[in-house]
């Protein structure tokens, strides 16, 4: 049974479409990457899928997955680094599903926090404010909270960007880890080199679905080229889409 | 001499230790809130409200006179109507959020003064512009109480939430529905709390509780705990402080404390351990790793 099917799903911003009628699934325990140029759709593609943005049309069928049993790593860009907030405190937002408004974090819980920042490399971070981190050490906190929430399916937005080669094979470790636990992956990339190393397979998407399969054969000079060819514009005065739903 | 001088004018005198009861409980529930604002940077949204509540106490003061049910009722709803609106009018227009705000307190305070003067006096404006924090009566006290109790209580409930709305909204919802009630009933708190600030600071002054202990408690601390607890503090000696000096120099109350706690805002700036100017322009030096 597919962890993910999309059916003609079309997502967007008041009514233009974004990712427009992609169709397909993505198997349990599959390393998804999802690739494309600036404005093809594929963080909106996350955000539909994580339940933050409703479909204009079609359908997400998430296979048993609740919306709110997804890890999901936002675009560092998107998170207020100057809140005063303790690295220990926000790895621990991880456990919310366990401890919600009130529950306690327990001695259990203190331990696997602990431990989620020995495995990220952020041992002695814990009283830290997220000001004073650099950016790969805030985007090791985030995967710290990932590793708490111990989710089936893993959605990330652009994990690598901007940070260095060290922190990247570090993170990259993690997230294969995961593969091996047999947990779905699906992770927005822009370094295709990464790409072709590490992930199986790959959505090519630029608005449309341009290609979707195995990496070798989505990743070529063809595709890549088609990719860059469709339209990132936003017309105005466009007409209704007549594509049957 | 010290105990006439910070004790005895408590001592003597009723209406003194209604006031300090009554800044010292608005401190307790206003101050944490302040904090919040500040951290989203909507400081300038606490300010608007506070006058947007003007109109509706006026109207409440039109029906019956200085009568505290009336003219809370009339504020409560006037400061949600506004706060609706803005965001409204900032989700569906061109508008930014802080133009839509700005242009709602002006039309509000005009109005505000506009109907108190249909029916009242000077002495009234003043009264409701710069409140009267020495004449808290049973029924005001009680108000201010209550507003503090349910402040504390909620932001206990809401403390988790709202803290991850703060910093990684992104990330709560997508393990959360939390975070759209958890905004509202902040903002519920915001206007519930400048409406009780109101009776005893009126609606010009409203504000200053608020958001100045939360600015000074900016330099002493870095964690949000710290910072919750340094602001009451600060808010609780601004209004002690205040009413000393306004009672011994005859200076008027509700503008005392503001200026109190000003002032102590403006010694965090200088001399505050965490960005304080002193410290920037005096560096220490630099530390091996």
């Amino acid at each position: 049974m597919p962890a993910l099917t999309f059916r003609t799903l079309t997502l967007g911003y008041e009514r233009h479409p974004a990712v427009h009628h992609l169709d397909g699934s993505v198997a349990e325990g599959e390393l998804l990457a999802v690739v494309g140029p600036n404005g093809a759709g594929k963080s909106t593609l996350l955000k539909g899928i994580v339940g933050a943005l409703r479909p204009l049309d079609g359908v997400i069928e998430r296979g048993g997955v609740k919306a709110r049993d997804i890890a999901y790593l936002p675009q560092i860009a998107e998170i207020d680094r100057s809140f005063p907030i303790a690295v220990y405190d926000m790895v621990a937002m991880g456990l919310w599903r366990r401890a919600g408004l009130f529950g306690a974090i327990a001695g259990t819980d203190r331990a696997r926090i602990k431990a989620a920042m020995s495995a990220v490399g952020l041992a002695g971070f814990e009283n830290r404010t997220i000001g004073t981190l650099s950016g790969g050490q805030m985007q090791r906190t985030l995967f710290a909270r990932l590793l708490l929430q111990d989710a089936r399916l893993i959605l990330l937005d652009e994990p690598f960007t901007a940070i260095d080669a060290r922190t990247a094979a570090d993170l990259l470790a993690l997230i294969k880890r995961w593969h091996g636990e047999r947990r779905t992956i699906l992770a927005v990339l822009h370094d295709l080199e990464t790409v072709r190393a590490h992930f199986p397979t790959t959505l090519l998407l630029a608005r449309e679905p341009v290609a979707w399969g195995p990496t070798p054969q989505v990743l070529t000079p063809d595709n890549l080229l088609r990719a860059r060819h469709i339209t990132e514009a936003w017309d105005d005065e466009a007409g209704v889409c007549e594509r049957a739903a | 001499m010290l105990h006439d001088l910070l004790i005895a004018p408590f001592q003597d005198f009723e209406f003194m230790r209604r006031a300090l009861v009554g800044t010292l409980a608005l401190a307790l529930g206003a101050a944490p809130v302040g904090v919040f604002l500040m951290l989203r940077r909507m400081s300038l949204t606490g300010d608007a409200m506070s006058h947007a509540i003007l109109p509706g106490a006026a109207v409440g003061f039109l029906v019956a006179g200085l009568d505290l049910f009336a003219m809370t009722l009339g504020g409560l709803v006037a400061g949600v109507v506004v706060a609706v609106l803005a965001g409204l009018v900032a989700r569906g227009t061109e508008l930014k959020e802080d133009a839509a705000l700005a242009a709602f307190y002006l039309v509000s305070l005009a109005l505000g003064v506009v109907i108190v003067s249909l029916r009242g006096s000077n002495v009234d404006l003043f009264h409701i512009l710069f409140g009267s924090v020495l004449a808290l009566d049973d029924a005001a006290m009680l108000l201010l109480a209550s507003v503090a109790s349910l402040s504390l209580v909620t932001l206990a409930v809401i403390w988790r939430p709202l803290v991850m709305e703060c910093v990684d909204p992104n990330f709560l919802r997508s393990v959360s529905g939390a975070g759209g009630p958890v905004h509202l009933v902040f903002l519920a708190l915001v206007v519930m709390n400048l409406v009780g600030a109101f009776h005893a600071l009126g609606t010009l002054l409203a504000v200053g509780l608020m958001m100045l202990p939360a600015a000074a408690a900016r330099f002493w601390a870095r964690d949000i705990t710290a910072l919750a607890a340094i602001a009451v503090l600060v808010g609780m000696v601004s209004g002690y402080a205040g009413l000393l000096v306004s009672y011994n120099t005859e200076l008027p109350s509700g503008p005392s404390i503001i200026l109190v706690a000003g002032g102590i805002c403006l010694v965090s700036i200088f001399i505050g351990p965490v960005g304080g100017i002193l410290r920037r322009l005096i560096p220490a030096r630099h530390l091996e790793a």
